[in-house]
């Protein structure tokens, strides 16, 4: 019954919901007086650039943690990665402009670095900082991956392992020997592709490649989940031992996935540090990176929709609450955390799967047999 | 029979604990008796006769004998002097002609009024002893029978330099031997040859035996700098045998190390100061060993205490705690709050056992906030180990706010109890602070207890009984509910005994746990899950390792790459340390 | 040993000084059904970790087909040698339908860039069908596995090594928990998968255990007690007294 329904108009939901967020929503910023009822102003435009940056990075750990069934606490590094690499370009963007007036950034005139530090040299070209946003974070992925999936560490162990990278790398990120703007991170960017960063046809224009690579993300894992290798991934999920016994290296699967997710997050990082203007290793610690998880958890895990939809709404709550109610934000997210998990397990998604069913049991009282439970036998997932 | 069953289990945790408790208590007893310092005996105050004279000689009219006087007096050293000194600056130095006796120089005190007339109570002028009657109680002498020795512009300023230092050289007189050692150094580094006949003294009086070779290095720094090389290199030969540590750096001068100085003139005490050199850094060399052993025991300690409740929780319930850090940060608050209530409401002399009343208090809050997590969350989601990870993390974050806001967003102030200040002093240059000692003791003691707990008592029977098989134990009479709400509680508890042990060497505030859950979880991983013995080597093992790399590569890159060792060790250990090689699919 | 699919030769393994085989010689012919018994820590278990990879054995040698070593392989590559497995407790997919659990467990390229852009080849699909055909799910074949009564789940799993083509399969205690008529079905099942491969049953069940071998394995305290037919092995007198001198 819900799966008919979900086919029936599933597609064109999506569909839908992609042209609202890649057409209509810029459309109504750009063509519309800000006395209107429909204008959208660049403010919030800029917000939901930054949510969809981040449902590009819920994506991927969707894949990794509601598909694979590997709980990663440590996505914020990827994220932080692919961030850095933009955050470097745009910090030579700049050329001479900064305070200091230096060909330098800032922050290395500050710290009386005379030279550019090697590393960031490729940084002054556009392609090669498109190209790293994917391959950095991506191969750090495959990297950690290999040396955690290969020996079977999984499950808590996992978790715990990637939470500790978490915490190594923000304390890396910290440090100013790194010539990365220690805690105060990358900031001060004025442009990019020689555009002004702050214009409103830029942030437009930014809002809206974020949301083109949404799209382009959602079908990737799509694609990925619908492959017989995405139901090799819910097979590991379920029985890994199985898996492995039925001749397939379980660990290739789960460096794949995990590699994608990470490079996903990259992405997600790079359209990020644009758009809010700064990416501080506050963004890539142990806090973030567990924060990511609820996102997916709320919008429900195993679903592709449900990354997205939790992503959104886990920081426009975030957004509104933090400024509205700052003391009790800690307790919503505190409490999104206890009750996802305890009466949500599917999240927002699950919940609205299940709104026909509950309808149906509000009206049919006098049918005390209930549903059987046979009645749905398709496969989990999109 | 199944009655029975619950009313020991209900009987046993308490006892269990009681004995823990029991076994801490007198932990700190010994603690308590170690932190007793040993007073310094009242210094035997004989006027040395030469002193006396030249004491007496300020007695005269003539300005400039009395600043001869005065300023030869200042230029001993003597702190015994001292009050002479400030009392002639301040003008409460007399001469008194007791009836029929010899008139004397005497200091004296606050005038006290008796009917209509003053009196003065009188000191002795080198000790500043009271005067006292033929009663033995303290003399009064009206004040007309006084007679003020005058200090004018000119001695006050002839004598001012020489006061300060004796203010220092008065410290040798403090009845804490680190005042008196600080002092010491600092009269050392005057150098003034007129000091050492006063540091000789108070070496001869010296009770503890660090201080003896604080002053006796001091001695022979002073004496390094003598014309005389015959004492130069007694001196030098002297400093290399006590291992004096502040003076390897006038040693390497000495020697001729020290880029564009050649070194002292005479080459017997250029090698000797050599040699000397060479003996210290080979000593110095020791003592950094030791100091970073026990810099990583203690590490290690706080390390072990903490993992020691997640070994519990995780090891033997499946339980991911990320909580874990803020029952820490509770059992520090509680501290916290048992130290306001001990200045709030009980005499001040009662404060150092605040601390030990604290401890029972933060296992106490702990454990019951850890029993109400087991009884209303935990409970549901046994088995589902990521699931507890994110319930528990959002149990943390509510943690935090609330106690940020019952207490504030700001650190709490904990004062540590006057017997954890300090340290112990093995060897020279080797202190081993007490807070860290009675962490490294508390540590063991927790892990004993736990040992004894589950192991010899029958509620740690029935703990171990339902972690290993549910189903059977819950046939056999045992409550599964209740034993795993006490087990929960009881690693809760030892989380808050570790965060109260924590408010005694870091800050105390609401991001207390932030710091330390990592670290707690890498211990336990690395050690292997449901392994005490796991946790212990780990933690400890950890901590050393902490500390060792430390030195060479900063706090920040020494744990990423702990963080990378713990990863290639999972690579050839994935179950950890001590785990069991487990059979079955 | 030209007639000897599985070879162990003196294989020990040790876990925290409890010797669970103990110099353990065992092996299986071509095209045998072969049970295990034994008392609880006879080693059972621990002789298909062995066989499987999950276990290492501490020393001797573990020979499939003459030539290959299993003690150096990869569980995943001892799986692509040609040994099934079927765990104790029935470890299925739950999420995926009966039909994709067959599927992805079929014999195939198994790499992560076959199974993201290749589709499922004929033959395959054939197998499938076939094997559904034999362990009795064709009717359900969409349904979510997870959904299938306990005793379904244990035949889709026997299904599931079975699509593999092991040439020896591995079967850990399969009537366990189920109904006399699912054992009877389960050993009908046995008996027809086992004419076209070799399978090594450990069970528990002495009435299954009658049904459907030919030759009995006794161990205890990991080591190879006794070895013949059903029958002889009943009048052992050491099994005896092994399995009720202790009551």
């Amino acid at each position: 019954m819900t799966k008919r329904l979900e086919e029936k108009f599933g597609g064109a939901f999506l569909i839908a919901a992609a042209l609202f967020f890649v057409v209509i929503m810029p459309s109504l910023n750009a063509f519309t007086s800000p006395d209107s009822a429909l204008h959208i102003s660049g403010f919030t435009l800029n917000l939901f650039g930054k949510f969809l940056a981040y449902a590009i990075l819920a994506l991927g750990l969707d894949l990794v943690w509601g598909y694979t069934g590997i709980l990663s606490l440590g996505h914020g590094v990827f994220f932080g990665l692919g961030a850095y690499c933009m955050g470097m370009y745009l910090s030579l963007a700049i050329g001479a402009e900064g305070v200091y007036k230096s060909a330098l950034p800032d922050f290395l005139v500050w710290n009386q670095v005379k030279e550019l530090p090697l590393f960031w040299k490729p940084f002054y070209s556009f392609p090669f900082t498109l190209l790293a946003v994917v391959t950095v974070p991506a191969l750090f992925a495959a990297g950690f991956g290999y040396l955690t999936f290969r020996t079977r560490i999984r499950g808590v162990y996992f978790a715990i392992i990637t939470q500790a990278l978490a915490l190594s790398v923000w304390l890396v990120f910290n440090r100013n020997e790194m010539n990365l703007g220690g805690t105060n991170g990358l900031t001060g960017f004025k442009k990019i592709l020689g555009l002004e960063l702050n214009s409103a046809a830029t942030q437009r224009g930014l809002y809206i490649a974020t949301a083109i690579v949404l799209c382009g993300a959602y079908l990737l894992c799509r694609w990925i989940v619908s492959s017989r290798a995405g139901r090799i991934l819910l097979a590991i999920r379920d029985a890994e031992n199985r898996v492995l016994y039925s001749g397939y290296t379980p660990s290739n699967y789960k460096l794949f996935v995990f590699t994608v997710s990470a490079a996903l997050a990259g992405v997600a990082g790079a359209l990020y540090a644009p758009q809010v203007g700064i990416i501080t290793p506050g963004r890539i610690g142990v806090l973030p990176s567990i924060e990511m998880v609820i996102w997916v958890a709320v919008g429900g895990r195993g679903t592709l929709i449900g990354a997205i939809v939790g992503a959104i709404t886990v920081n426009w709550a975030r957004s509104y609450l933090t400024s509205s109610f700052p003391d009790y934000w800690l307790y919503f997210q505190g409490g999104m955390f206890i009750l996802v998990v305890h009466f949500m397990p599917d999240g927002i998604v699950g919940l609205v799967r299940r709104l026909p069913e509950f309808a149906k049991k509000l009206m049919s009282k006098r049918n005390r047999s209930g549903p059987s439970p046979s009645g749905d036998p398709s496969a989990a997932g999109d | 029979m199944k009655q029975a069953g619950y009313m020991a289990l209900r009987l046993t945790p308490k006892s269990g604990l009681a004995r823990m408790m029991k076994a801490l208590s007198v932990l700190l007893l010994v603690f308590c008796i170690m932190g007793i310092q040993g007073t310094v005996d009242a210094r035997a105050a004989q006027t040395p006769s030469e002193i006396q004279a030249e004491i007496a000689k300020l007695n005269t009219k003539s300005r400039k004998k009395r600043t001869e006087a005065a300023v030869s007096l200042a230029k001993r050293g003597d702190p015994m002097l001292l009050s002479l000194l400030l009392a002639l600056r301040e003008g409460s130095l007399y001469a008194w002609k007791p009836a029929g006796g010899e008139a004397r120089v005497v200091i004296g005190g606050d005038a006290v009024k008796r009917g209509d007339k003053e009196f003065l109570p009188l000191f002795e002028a080198y000790s500043n002893a009271p005067l006292l009657d033929a009663l033995g109680k303290p003399l009064l002498v009206p004040i007309d029978q006084v007679k003020e020795i005058r200090a004018g512009r000119r001695i006050r300023r002839a004598i001012r330099p020489y006061v300060n230092r004796l203010k220092n050289s008065a410290q040798l007189l403090s009845p804490d031997p680190n005042i008196r050692r600080a002092a010491s150094t600092r009269m050392a580094r005057l150098g003034d040859p007129n000091l050492i006949s006063v540091l000789r003294k108070f070496l001869a009086a010296e009770p503890h035996w660090l201080t003896r070779i604080a002053f006796e290095e001091a001695i022979a720094l002073i004496e390094m700098k003598s014309v005389d090389a015959k004492v130069r290199l007694a001196a030098v030969r002297e400093l290399g045998e006590i291992n004096g540590l502040n003076a390897i750096g006038d040693l390497k001068t000495a020697a001729g190390l020290v880029a564009g100085n050649k070194g002292d003139t005479d080459p017997a005490v250029r090698a000797e100061a050599k040699a000397a050199v060479d003996e210290i850094e080979y000593y110095l060399g020791w003592t950094s060993f030791i100091d970073t052993i026990f810099r990583g025991a203690s590490l290690g300690s706080i390390f072990l205490l903490m993992a020691l409740g997640l070994a519990i929780v995780f090891g033997l319930m499946g339980v991911i705690n990320m909580a874990h850090g803020e029952l820490m940060m509770i059992g520090a608050y509680a501290t916290f709050v048992v130290q306001g209530l001990f200045i709030s409401y009980l005499p001040e002399n009662l404060f150092g056992f605040y601390f030990i009343l604290a401890l029972p208090a933060a296992f106490t809050a702990a454990g019951l906030v850890g029993y109400l997590m087991e009884i209303s969350v935990i409970r549901h989601l046994y088995g589902r180990p990521l699931e507890t990870l994110l319930t528990t993390w959002g149990i943390s974050l509510v943690l935090q706010q609330v106690v940020r806001q019952v207490f504030g967003a700001q650190n709490v102030d904990v004062k540590a109890p006057s017997w954890l200040s300090g340290g112990y002093h093995l060897i020279i240059g080797v202190q081993f602070p007490y807070n860290r000692l009675f962490i490294i003791v508390l540590a063991a003691v927790c892990v004993a207890g736990t040992y004894l707990f589950l192991f010899r008592t029958r509620a740690g029977m029935r703990i171990r009984a339902v972690t290993q098989n549910r189903e059977m134990s819950t046939c056999l009479g045992v409550s599964s509910r209740r034993v795993d709400a006490w087990t929960f509680a009881s690693g809760a508890g030892l989380a808050g005994l570790a965060g109260a042990a924590l408010s005694q060497v870091g800050n105390v505030g609401p991001d207390l746990g932030q710091n330390y859950i990592v670290d707690s979880f890498m211990v336990v991983v690395t050690g292997g899950v449901g392994k005490l013995m796991g946790a212990i080597v780990a933690g400890l093992g950890l901590g050393g390792m902490n500390k060792l790399l430390e030195p060479a590569m900063g706090a920040v890159f020494a744990k990423v790459v702990i963080l990378i060792m713990v990863i290639l060790f999972l690579q050839r250990r994935p179950e950890g340390l001590f785990a069991t090689r487990a059979r079955g699919a | 040993m030209a007639n000897t699919i599985l070879f162990m030769e003196d294989v020990s393994v040790t876990f925290d000084g409890f010797k669970a085989l103990n110099k353990l010689n065992f092996s299986v012919d071509y095209g045998e059904l072969r049970c295990v018994i034994g008392p609880n820590g006879a080693g059972k278990t621990t002789l298909l970790d062995v066989v499987t990879g999950k276990i290492r054995p501490d020393s001797g040698s573990v020979i499939f087909k003459e030539t290959t070593h299993l003690d150096r392989m990869q569980q995943e590559e001892i799986a692509n040698a040609g040994i099934g497995r079927k765990f104790q407790t029935p470890t299925i997919y739950e999420n995926l339908t009966v039909r994709d659990n067959l599927e992805l467990s079929a014999k195939q390229d198994k790499t992560v860039k076959a199974m993201l852009f290749g589709g499922i080849t004929g033959p395959v699909s054939a197998k499938v069908n076939e094997t559904l055909g034999i362990i009795g799910l064709e009717a359900k074949q969409s349904w979510r596995a997870g959904l299938l009564a306990h005793g379904e789940k244990q035949w889709l799993e026997i299904g599931m090594v079975v699509v593999q083509d092991p040439d020896l399969l591995l079967v850990d205690e399969p009537v366990a928990g189920m109904t006399e008529s699912e054992t009877q079905n389960t050993a009908d099942l046995l008996k027809r998968i086992a004419e076209e491969r070799s399978v090594l049953v450990i069970e528990h069940d002495m009435n299954f255990v009658h049904e459907i071998a030919k030759r009995v394995t006794v161990l205890h305290e990991g080591a190879v007690i006794c070895e013949g037919s059903i029958d002889y092995v009943h009048a052992d007198e050491q099994v005896i007294e092994l399995y009720l001198g202790r009551g």
